[in-house]
């Protein structure tokens, strides 16, 4: 575990404490201990299968969902174990909110969009308010002012990403995390997106998930990377565990594994 | 070198030719008694079609001058129906989403499921036996015996796993990424089924709940253990505990009649109920295209 001295006294939000996954008797990804650090965008770049969306999924327990999948080890946010059988899921997502690869609007109007989040967290303000505000924050709102009433199918998969974006805003959560979030999108959507993601920085604190290692170092303060190796029984399956993990500057400029050396100029992937 | 030109005689073109034309023949044979039985009631029963027949109660069998109407069978069939739906569509609904949102594919539901198919299955008579012997023999219903309400009941054993059926490939139909989307901002399990994926399969599961209405208004075995028959206007909420009269049971009685004036109420009946299953399944179609309209705004 390398820490960087420059941001120390930053507070750390979400720590993994020995997390190993499995998917039934397949171990996905293993011994994974990981700081996140509140205000920075961090992201997890990784080959396929090395467990990257396994361990984002695991930080606000959508792995729940999935049968048979399993977490050993501790997930601390906020001084709380959230794999701790007196937590409440529901509880976490709610604070920690989620963006998926594929938009996917709630096929309703996109007000009700927004407003379908806040209302189930119980908001109460002004809900119009709310609903511009969030769509402002993920820069949608241009696009959305005129037909807030109409469906949210009938935006483009860019504007439906940045609706879903600002859908997970309008919980107001304290983490975000992002499940390739460009990979469906066009180039210029993709870089609305992390426009979006530099404003939403000053107030949220942003993991992503990203095959796109440029997406990474353009848009991230520190980059962890997972690497997958055979087991050592040698039966062919493979599993994932974190190889460095630094500020994305040293990750991408000198790094000190020899995969991550390889991996980010493009030698495996 | 064989010619590129298509040649007629060659003997996978003949093969060909006599496959296409048997199957378009036996399509044209399985949609003959469709039209056949359509035809002829429309014909035979159209012609008895009067006013009187939906506002009078049917004559007693003798007098052959005069057979009345079918009011009350026809309200029967409606009230019968009506009690049906409202016995099974909850519990439909509710084991649909059981299987298709909570059950994690473990033994019990593959039992459930196992189960819905068998009683889909099930003769309806056997529905009607079942009724007749946990309902009407043992006059647990306020001592009442035949009745609208057991009639009911009879029916909504049938129209059961339809219901759970579309329910639950209905919801399966909806995108994992919906729900994904409602739990990812912190909904509740239960808020994501009532507002977000119960919503977005309203369309199958209301065609699949119509369509089960249809098949139950349509039957007669279940109705002959149960509600019986009568003669008399249905007037108010106690006629519900007393034998009932339905559409189907009216034409099983009046087509064994020797009277003419019988049995052309029961052509009028047929005609009726014919009618009726084929507007309320044209309707759902309708139903179905306009609400798929409404949605891709």
């Amino acid at each position: 575990m390398i820490k960087n001295t420059k941001k120390s006294q930053k507070k750390n939000i979400l720590s993994l404490e020995d997390v190993s996954i499995s998917y039934g008797t397949f171990e996905a990804v293993k011994n994974v201990f990981l700081n996140f650090e509140a205000g920075d965008i961090t992201s997890l770049i990784g080959p396929s299968g090395c467990g990257k969306s396994t361990v984002l999924r695991a930080l606000n327990r959508m792995n729940d969902l999935i049968p048979n999948c399993s977490l050993k080890g501790t997930v601390l946010f906020d001084g709380t174990n959230i794999y701790d059988k007196r937590v409440d899921p529901v509880e976490v997502r709610r604070r920690i909110g989620m963006v998926f690869q594929q938009p996917n609007p709630f096929p309703k109007s996109i007000y009700e969009n927004i407003a379908f989040g806040a209302r189930i967290n119980g908001f109460t303000g002004d809900m119009d308010e709310l609903v511009e505000s969030s769509l402002r924050k993920a820069a949608v709102w241009s696009e959305c002012k005129d037909k807030l009433n109409d469906s949210g199918y009938s935006l483009s998969g860019g504007q439906q990403q940045r609706l879903c974006i600002a859908r997970t805003i309008a919980i107001e959560p304290e983490i975000i995390l992002m499940d390739e979030p460009c990979s469906a999108l066009d180039p210029i959507s993709t870089l609305k997106i992390e426009e979006t993601m530099h404003e939403l920085k000053k107030n949220y604190t942003i993991i992503i998930v990203t095959h796109n290692m440029q997406q990474a170092l353009r848009v991230s303060d520190m980059t962890a990377f997972f690497n997958a190796v055979e087991y050592e029984d040698g039966d062919g399956g493979k599993v994932g565990y974190l190889a460095e993990f630094d500020s994305t500057k040293k990750i991408f400029n000198s790094p000190k594994e020899k995969t991550t050396q390889e991996y980010i100029s493009g030698k495996f992937g | 070198m064989n010619s590129l030109y298509y040649q007629k005689k060659l003997s996978r073109n003949v093969g060909d030719k006599f496959f296409t034309s048997l199957s378009v023949f036996c399509a044209l044979i399985a949609i003959l008694p469709l039209i056949f039985v359509v035809t002829y009631i429309l014909i035979k029963g159209g012609a008895q079609i009067t006013p009187e027949l939906f506002t009078l109660e049917p004559n007693p069998p003798g007098d052959d001058l005069d057979a009345g109407g079918i009011n009350p069978a026809l309200i029967g069939t409606l009230v019968i129906t009506t009690i049906a739906s409202i016995i099974a569509i909850p519990v439909g609904v509710g084991g649909g989403i059981y299987l298709a949102e909570y059950s994690k594919g473990g033994p019990f539901s593959k039992f459930i499921r196992f189960g819905v198919n068998v009683l889909a299955g099930v003769p309806s008579i056997i529905a009607g036996v079942f009724i007749y012997a946990l309902i009407v023999s043992t006059k647990i219903l306020f001592g009442s015996m035949y009745s609208g309400f057991a009639g009911g009941m009879a029916l909504s054993i049938l129209m059961l796993p339809t219901v759970i059926k579309t329910t639950d490939e209905g919801l399966k139909l909806v995108p994992n990424e919906l729900r994904y989307a409602s739990l990812g901002i912190g909904a509740s399990m239960y808020t994501t089924i009532l507002k977000i994926t119960l919503p977005t399969a309203f369309r199958s599961i209301a065609t699949g709940v119509v369509l089960g209405i249809a098949r139950a208004a349509g039957e007669t075995a279940p109705l002959i253990f149960t509600a019986l028959f009568s003669y008399y206007y249905i007037v108010g909420f106690e006629d519900l505990f007393y034998e009932m009269g339905s559409l189907a049971v009216l034409i099983y009685n009046f087509a064994l009649e020797p009277y003419d004036a019988q049995n052309k109420l029961a052509w009028a009946a047929s005609f009726i109920l014919v009618i009726s299953i084929l507007t309320v399944n044209i309707f759902s179609r309708i139903f179905a295209v306009f609400t798929e309209k409404t949605k891709r705004v």
